[in-house]
């Protein structure tokens, strides 16, 4: 009885998820195909020629794991924080506080939303690269598996940043001050081998590095991490935030007066 | 059964406030029943405790058995909602905000469409299923939140002043549609400001004030408490001063109205005889307020003055 109405239940919250990413296409899925062809025409293209090769690739194809990537954060961790904290804000999240619904089945929902959005951009960004340069996967399991489990670690950030955020500006000052800053500097334009060792050393702190690597690694079969550790990185940081996310709607932080 | 069990409720807020103070209230499976209250005396406290939408901070909540705070999820699929605020997506459509709110409970997609069309058209709302909500009247927007909270048929159904700003033939229609509900075994509870629409529809009722019930008893016996009366009275010629009844109080309050408080024990016939007596001509005579009204501001202003 309980599963069937957990399972309903999901579904429920997935559907509504997926109806508000369509609706609202032009702020979801348009954005980041604008912004990743820019990058592959200004980076890829014309910036990329006098760079040469990377790693073994032309340039463009180096990005290329890198970019689909960062797209993939950015839309997880917005949908998230932007649809939790509207309906926090408008006060709609009553509907599923006062429902017999579990706090992992409204925390496993919206990651699905979240995760449904980071792979409908992800697919836009990489059918974009294959209108500027050729990919021949390596190794797809990884691929995929990098890619899902980073949306859904980045989506469960977003559910504490929309939990704990007030106003509107709120949740923005994570995406501005530290998601963006870390995914730049997460190897997404460079092989970190060409830093100097501090800088390396440094780097390793970046947890979006072993992401974008152990993507990277997926797509094109090189990486600058081991992928093992880059599993283990994206396996703590899951846990951890799965589990920070059911504490907070366990004690209604943000959510119950 | 009790529909709702409440047990030494306290609740205080972060920043100090002591909304309840130790709150102890049964409400029979089955009745229909009154919260009233001055606003902020801890009525949506208490119902935020008992939705789960509020943290107590200490006494306990049952539901049909069920403690809310134990059992949460079963406590909660006992209930549906109608808040003082406005609490929708006011972007999407009538249809797709009760078909969600019956998913969130378990309700498959074909059983929730076909309720979101029995609630909608008893509610009158079945032409706007597909309108914006945001594009509601205010009393549409009402009787929406009612018609998503009749959506998992609840046990017990509570509705935090749902008649708030609607115009008295929508009012009029919400009460029948709420005392059929009722009538069909549903347990109410209903808070609100309009104390006609408590007298109309409730059979038991507590009066809360600064966060303690101060009254809680059935309706027919709180109304027989009333011991005295007051009518408005207008009158044909002008005065410059009230009339002097023994055993009443008579106040002018212009040239052509007086204010008359009768005890129970007296009849109008004297307050007639009296004023006819005086060479006061009545034109016509009225009930200052309803009796509740009366009752709610004594016992409220009572609990003032401690």
């Amino acid at each position: 009885m309980n599963a069937q109405v957990n399972w309903v239940g999901y579904k429920t919250i997935v559907r509504k998820e997926v109806t508000r990413i369509l609706r609202i296409w032009a702020q979801t899925v348009v954005p980041p195909a604008i912004t990743m062809t820019l990058y592959f025409v200004i980076f890829g293209n014309l910036i990329g020629r006098r760079i040469g090769v990377m790693d073994g690739f032309d340039y463009m194809q180096f990005i290329v794991p890198g970019l689909i990537m960062m797209s993939v954060i950015t839309s997880s961790y917005g949908n998230m924080v932007s649809s939790f904290f509207g309906a926090k804000f408008g006060h709609h999240i009553e509907e599923l506080l006062i429902s017999p619904l579990p706090n992992w089945v409204i925390l496993a929902g919206y990651v699905t939303g979240a995760l449904a959005r980071g792979i409908m951009v992800g697919l836009v960004v990489m059918m974009i690269s294959l209108l500027f340069t050729s990919i021949d996967v390596q190794h797809p399991l990884i691929m995929i598996s990098v890619l899902l489990l980073t949306s859904i670690v980045f989506a469960m950030a977003g559910m504490v940043n929309a939990i704990y955020a007030k106003k509107f500006d709120d949740i923005a000052i994570v995406p501005t001050f530290i998601l963006t800053p870390l995914t730049y500097l997460g190897g997404v334009f460079y092989s970190i081998s060409l830093l100097p060792d501090f800088w390396q050393q440094v780097s390793a702190f970046n947890p979006i590095l072993y992401m974008v690597n152990g993507f990277r690694y997926g797509i094109l079969g090189v990486s600058d991490v081991e992928i093992g550790t880059a599993y283990g990185i994206i396996g703590v940081f899951g846990v951890l935030l799965a589990g920070l996310c059911l504490w907070l709607l366990h004690r209604g932080i943000g959510l119950r007066s | 059964m009790y529909a709702l069990q409440v047990n030494n409720l306290k609740k205080t807020y972060a920043n100090g406030v002591e909304a309840l103070r130790g709150i102890s209230l049964n409400v029979e499976e089955g009745d229909f029943f009154a919260l009233l209250g001055p606003n902020g005396a801890g009525k949506s406290t208490l119902i935020g405790i008992i939705s789960s939408l509020v943290n107590a901070t200490s006494g306990e909540v049952n539901v049909f058995g069920t403690s809310v705070q134990k059992q949460r999820s079963t406590a909660m699929s006992f209930i549906g909602l109608v808040p003082q605020e406005l609490n929708f997506n006011q972007f999407e459509k009538p249809v797709e905000i009760i078909v969600n709110q019956a998913g969130y409970y378990g309700i498959g997609r074909k059983v929730a469409l076909e309720r979101a069309e029995l609630y909608l058209r008893q509610l009158q709302l079945w032409d706007k299923r597909n309108d914006i909500s945001r594009e509601l009247s205010g009393g549409m927007r009402r009787r929406l939140m009612i018609a998503r909270a009749m959506v998992n048929e609840p046990r017990l159904l509570i509705l935090d002043e749902p008649t708030a700003g609607v115009d008295i033939e929508i009012r009029r229609s919400m009460w029948r549609f709420i005392r059929e509900i009722n009538g069909n075994g549903t347990t109410v509870i209903l808070t609100t400001h309009y104390l006609e629409e408590a007298e109309e529809l409730c059979r038991n009722i507590a009066i809360i004030d600064d966060g303690e019930i101060i009254q809680n008893t059935d309706m027919k016996s709180l109304l027989g408490s009333l011991d005295v009366e007051s009518f408005v009275l207008d009158v044909r010629e002008p005065l410059t001063v009230a009339p002097q009844v023994d055993g009443m109080e008579i106040i002018l309050r212009d040239p052509f109205t007086l204010e008359a408080s009768l005890p129970k024990r007296k009849s109008l016939n004297a307050l007639f005889s009296s004023l006819d007596g005086s060479g006061v001509s009545v034109l016509s005579m009225r009930n200052k307020a309803n009796r509740l009204e009366e009752l709610f501001l004594r016992l409220v202003d009572k609990g003032t003055a401690v």
